[in-house]
Parts: structure tokens; C-alpha cells; sequence
């Protein structure tokens, strides 16, 4: 599903270069559910960005679902992300004026799915959040639980390939991080969407099948769970 | 681009900002407002000034007798030049391209009695092409006619006010009847009404001014000469007012260029003098109402600015979920036009309002009447807003498309 060899990341600050992906060969069947770890700046957010289409690497080669991702203008981008991917951030990153069913059916928004279809699907994914009751509420009334479902519910709406989940139990306690990750695990289990999860918690690791370990901007260390 | 559901985004969007969208509006309002009410009260001012224009051919010249200023061939100042027919008939064969022409003298007002009943009118012995150039409707009977003229016929063709004036009561059918002026029977043979501002103008009474001459004066003396150019050129109506003039100081013997000896009053050269008055006032009125405009529009621009900087982190979402450039651009410029759109035309009511209730609560004046916004202006402002909302939205929405997911959604 993901395939990629030899990623180069260098980010230039003024006369500042900072070389931080500097070579990741990484394979990712479909299904699959694997966490990264490594220290605070090792490069986590970054190689998860560039699998996620929202930044472009420098050199090497990256394969989503078999398409080369290379060159692609803004609106190729946005319609590779809308159709393979969905998002999980650790602060949520919901629209904060939109209420749960209208943030979780803004992906089906940029499919052109009506709007009364997209809010009833919506609905749905709401319902297996357990989250129906809260569906007419902005998500500064929600807890950062519930707002976490609904980032979840978001991203898999538009029935993307892959989740990429950067420390989505981040900003959670740990009885409700679990709650998540049963979630995730159940979504991956049942819909066979693969799944990437940024993590600084062992214990959250744990319960993904591999442990990508990064340091230094490269992959150091592969455990199976 | 036009779909129902963006239109239904962006008006969630504003909804949940409802005083961010009135600030954005309000300066367009008012700009849109304040060009209604100045091109308004521009036209208030124009047709007040030309409503003083009514009654009378627009291309009507008249040329009234006067004194000498200038000493011309041995001859001293203040000569009074006095006209007759001869200058009638002089002027009548050497201009060409006018198309109607007469002569006029001044009787001033005069009593005017019909049995027991009075007034004091303006009498105006002339020549039936008068009726042309002052451009009267006849309402009965009919105007002066060459033979009333060649047989020096006592008739008299009153305004619809003196008629109203003599005959009162049971007595009320003027035709035919016959009224004393300055104690000479004039036969009515007709009634007719005069477009012009002055109550005077409809108090006139015009009889051939060959009778007038024989019966008040004893002489073949003339006051004024009055033509119509017809559809001569301004060039050419001047070239025939040149003509005139020429050939009355050749006859009277003054100077061409004394300003004095006759008065000339070319109504097609006022009408010109006012028209580009006001094209000229009409001109600063759009510059200052553009001007308000164009800072309603920077305000909306600057706002928007604003608005899309604390949006930056929606948009980056917006992004990651899919959002390409091009709907963003949409999403952001069709806010900014229905912003603009709804806020100029609660503008436009307003001041085509206000002007609605100026119209109706304020007496026309000398020089104010009918303030109006017609739908020319308000058709030409609607597509103004469309243009302006689209400018304003233009900038921010370039911002907007250029947001960079990964860095509108960098956790902090
Ligand atoms: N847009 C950018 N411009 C310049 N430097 C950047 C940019 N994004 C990240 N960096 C730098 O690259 C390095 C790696 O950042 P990254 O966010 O990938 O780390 P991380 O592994 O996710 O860390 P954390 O666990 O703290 O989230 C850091 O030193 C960071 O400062
Ligand atoms: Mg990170």
C-alpha cells in the first residue's frame, strides 16, 4: 500500500538547512497497523506529512497504492488526499464553527455529495462512535474524547486506504487514549484500512502489530508487537 | 462553481460569523448608499435647472433690439436700435436653415376685459410661427394663421388661465366671444397652454402682430426677432446666428462686436452650457462615489485579509480533506461577493429610499426637483458591487489558496 525508498527531507530556514529525513525505506501492506516512535525531532510528523501528501520530499521514491507521488500539482494533491487518506491529529483539528455531523461530512463536501446525503452518512459514522446524541454540537462543547471520535469518524467517511494518525492520543488521558485505540484497532481489523500511528506511548505501540522506531531522521529499528 | 451547496458553506460560514460579515458589509453599504444619494440629488439638481428650460423650442434664438455701447463710423453710444419689419423681413431672406421665424413686440401687461370681468395679461402680438417656437398646445379652436396676419384680423388666441380668469360662472365658452384689449375687441379663436415654469406664460394672449402694429401703434415697429434653427449643427446654428447679427449692424449701422445694440438669447447654447455643467457634475459625483466604493472594498479586502488569516487553520484542513486551490479561490471570492452583493443592495434600498421620501416630502424648487435614482444607476450599481465584491475577494482568496496544510495545522 505505501512503498517508499531512500526519502530525503531537508527544510531551509533562511541560510539554515536541516537535514531531516535523510534516507527511509519503509513497505506497508494493505491492513496493516503499525506505530513510529522516536525522540521529539527526530522526524515523525515530517515522514508523516510526506506520506500524507501535504509536503513533498526531496529525493527518493514514494508509491501510494501503486501511483507515484512526484511532481503533483495542489489540486492532484487534494484529490489523492480526499480519495487514499485520512487524517488523525493529536489537537483534533476540527472546523470550530461547524457542529460533529457537519465536520464529519466535510470530506464527502469536496466529493460533491449532497448535502443531505453526506450529513445522513455522516450521521452514521457518528452513531458507530457513539457519538448520535452529540451530533448538533460545536466541538467546543465536546470533550477531547469525543472530539477525537469525530477527527476519527472524519477520516474515515470518504472510506479512505490509509489513516495516518500523528499522536492521536496525544491530548488524551490514558483510559480514553485506550478508548481510541480501540477504535482504531477495530477499524483496521474490520475495514482493513492501514493504518500509521505517530506515538511517544509504549503502551499505545503496543497494541499496533510493528513498531517503527526513527532516530535522527532514520528508521533504526523494526519490532514486531 | 455556482452550486447550491457552496452557496449553502458560505452561508453557514457567515452565519456563524455574523459580526465579522456586518463589519465587512457595513462600509460597502454606506459607499453604495452615498453614490445613490449624490447621483440622486444630482439629478434632483439637474431637473430643477431644466425644468427653468421648459416651454419653448430648444433650438429657439431670440434677438431683442437694444442700445449702442460701442461709437461705430462716427456715430456716438447709446443709440437705441430700433427694429421693424423691415429688419423681419432682412433677416427672414438672408438666414438660411431656420424653419420657423417671427416678429414680436412687447406690449407688456395689459387690461383685459370680457363683460364684467378683468384681468391684466401679457399681450403678445406675433406671428403665427410663434406657437412653434414657444412649442404651445392648443386645446381649442386654433393658433394665429398667415391670413390673420395679411388682413390684420382682431383675433386673439388666449392661455387656458386667462380663459379661466374671464370666463367665469355660466359664461364659460370663450370661442367666438369677444374680449377688450386696452379697449379693442379681439375675437377669441383659441385656448391654448404653455409648457413653460412661469405662471406668466400661461396668462399670455397672442394676436397678429400686423394688427397690433396698426391698431396700438401706427407704425411697422418690432421689438424681437425669434427663430427656430431647425436641425442645423450648433456650427451652422451659429453661423446663423453670425448671419443675424451682420446683417442687423449693416442695417443699423453698430458695431458687430458691440455686445450692447442687440440682445441675442440662443436657448440651445444655455441648454449646452447647463448640460455640461452637469456632465461635469455628474462626473465628480461617480469619482466621489467610486472613491466611497473603492473604500468599502479595501475595507472588505482588509477584513476578509483578516478573516482568512484566522481561518488559515479551517483552510489547511479544509486542504488535508481535499479541498483543491480552485475550490478554496471559490469559497473565499464567492463569500466576499455575497457579502458586497447582499450589503450594497441594502445600500441601494436605502438610498433609492431616502430619495423616494426627499421627492415626496420636499416642494420642487427653482432648483431642486425629483431627486431620483433611476434603474439605469441602480442596474449599473448592482454589476459595480458584483466587480467590486470579486476585487475584494480576489487578494484574500489568493492568500487563502497559497495556505500550506502543514503549516496552518503545525501543532503549536
Ligand atoms: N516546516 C519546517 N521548517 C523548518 N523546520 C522544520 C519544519 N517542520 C519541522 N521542522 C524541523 O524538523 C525536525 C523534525 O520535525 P518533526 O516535526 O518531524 O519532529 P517529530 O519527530 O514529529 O517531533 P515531535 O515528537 O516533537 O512531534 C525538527 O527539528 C523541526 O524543528
Ligand atoms: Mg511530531
Amino acid at each position: 500500500m505505501i512503498d517508499i525508498t531512500n526519502i530525503h527531507k531537508t527544510y531551509i530556514t533562511g541560510t539554515n538547512k536541516l537535514h531531516v529525513l535523510k534516507g527511509i525505506d519503509l513497505k506497508v501492506d494493505a491492513g496493516e497497523m503499525i506505530s513510529v516512535m522516536g525522540a521529539s525531532g527526530s522526524g515523525k510528523s515530517t515522514l508523516l506529512n510526506i506520506l500524507g501528501i501535504l509536503d513533498n520530499h526531496d529525493h527518493g521514491e514514494y508509491l501510494l497504492s501503486g501511483i507515484k507521488i512526484e511532481h503533483l500539482n495542489e489540486s492532484k494533491a487534494a484529490q489523492l488526499r480526499n480519495k487514499y487518506l485520512g487524517f488523525v491529529f493529536q489537537s483534533f483539528n476540527l472546523v470550530s464553527f461547524k457542529n460533529a455531523m457537519e465536520n464529519v461530512a466535510l470530506p464527502l463536501y469536496y466529493q460533491n455529495v449532497k448535502r443531505k446525503k453526506r450529513n445522513a452518512i455522516a450521521m452514521e459514522y457518528l452513531d458507530r462512535m457513539g457519538l448520535k446524541e452529540w451530533s448538533h454540537h460545536l466541538p467546543n462543547e465536546l470533550s477531547g474524547g469525543q472530539k477525537q471520535r469525530i477527527a476519527i469518524a472524519r477520516a474515515l467517511i470518504a472510506k479512505p486506504k490509509v489513516i495516518l494518525a500523528d499522536e492521536p492520543t496525544g491530548a488524551l488521558d490514558s483510559v480514553t487514549s485506550q478508548e481510541v485505540m480501540d477504535i482504531l484497532t477495530d477499524i483496521n481489523k474490520n475495514e482493513n484500512i492501514t493504518m500509521l500511528i505517530v506515538t511517544h506511548e509504549l503502551d499505545i505501540a503496543k497494541r499496533t502489530q510493528k513498531t517503527i522506531r526513527i532516530t535522527d531522521g532514520m528508521i533504526t529499528e523494526i519490532v514486531k508487537n | 462553481m455556482f452550486s447550491l451547496d457552496r452557496w449553502q458553506e458560505i452561508y453557514s460560514t457567515i452565519r456563524k460569523n455574523k459580526l465579522r460579515t456586518f463589519l465587512t458589509g457595513f462600509a460597502v453599504a454606506w459607499g453604495i448608499f452615498m453614490l445613490i444619494i449624490l447621483l440622486g440629488s444630482g439629478n434632483g439638481l439637474e431637473n430643477g435647472v431644466k425644468e427653468q428650460f421648459k416651454g419653448g423650442a430648444m433650438n429657439g434664438v431670440w434677438i431683442s433690439s437694444g442700445i449702442t455701447s460701442i461709437q461705430y463710423k462716427g456715430l456716438k453710444t447709446g443709440r437705441e436700435i430700433k427694429f421693424s419689419d423691415q429688419d423681419y423681413k432682412l433677416i427672414k431672406n438672408s438666414i438660411k436653415g431656420y424653419d420657423h421665424i417671427s416678429a414680436r413686440l412687447f406690449l407688456g401687461s395689459v387690461l383685459v376685459s370680457y363683460k364684467n370681468e378683468y384681468g391684466s395679461f401679457f399681450v403678445s402680438p406675433s406671428h403665427p410661427d410663434y406657437g412653434y417656437i414657444k412649442e404651445i398646445q392648443v386645446l381649442q379652436g386654433r393658433f394665429l394663421n398667415q391670413i390673420d396676419i395679411r388682413e390684420c384680423r382682431k383675433v386673439a388666441a388666449i392661455g387656458e388661465k386667462v380663459k379661466a380668469q374671464l370666463f367665469k360662472g355660466k359664461d364659460t365658452v370663450a370661442l367666438e366671444k369677444y374680449v377688450c384689449i386696452r379697449g379693442v375687441p379681439f375675437k377669441v379663436i383659441g385656448i391654448f397652454r404653455d409648457f413653460g415654469r412661469d405662471d406668466n406664460e400661461q396668462k399670455r394672449i397672442y394676436i397678429p402682430i400686423t394688427t397690433a402694429q396698426k391698431v396700438f401703434y401706427s407704425t411697422n415697429v418690432i421689438n424681437q426677432i425669434s427663430f427656430t434653427t431647425g436641425n442645423a449643427t450648433p456650427e451652422e446654428a451659429d453661423a446663423m446666428l453670425r448671419k443675424a447679427k451682420m446683417t442687423l449692424s449693416r442695417s443699423h449701422t453698430f458695431s458687430p462686436d458691440d455686445p450692447r445694440a442687440i440682445d441675442i438669447m440662443n436657448k440651445s447654447e444655455d441648454v449646452k452650457r447647463v448640460n455640461s455643467l452637469f456632465a461635469g457634475i455628474r462626473m465628480f459625483i461617480w469619482i466621489i462615489g467610486i472613491g466611497t466604493i473603492i473604500a468599502g472594498i479595501v475595507g472588505v479586502s482588509n477584513i476578509m485579509m483578516i478573516s482568512v488569516k484566522e481561518r488559515t487553520k479551517e483552510i489547511g484542513i479544509r486542504k488535508a480533506l481535499g479541498a483543491t486551490p480552485a475550490s478554496i479561490i471559490g469559497l473565499i471570492m464567492q463569500e466576499a461577493i455575497l457579502i458586497t452583493g447582499f450589503a450594497g443592495y441594502v445600500g441601494l434600498v436605502l438610498g433609492v429610499g431616502l430619495l423616494e421620501l426627499i421627492a415626496r416630502n420636499m416642494p420642487p424648487s427653482d432648483f431642486f426637483r425629483n431627486p431620483e435614482a433611476n434603474f439605469a444607476i441602480a442596474i449599473g450599481a448592482t454589476i459595480l458591487l458584483v466587480i467590486a465584491g470579486a476585487f475584494a475577494g480576489f487578494f484574500p482568496a489568493m492568500k487563502a489558496a497559497g495556505i500550506r496544510p502543514i503549516e496552518a495545522l503545525r501543532e503549536e
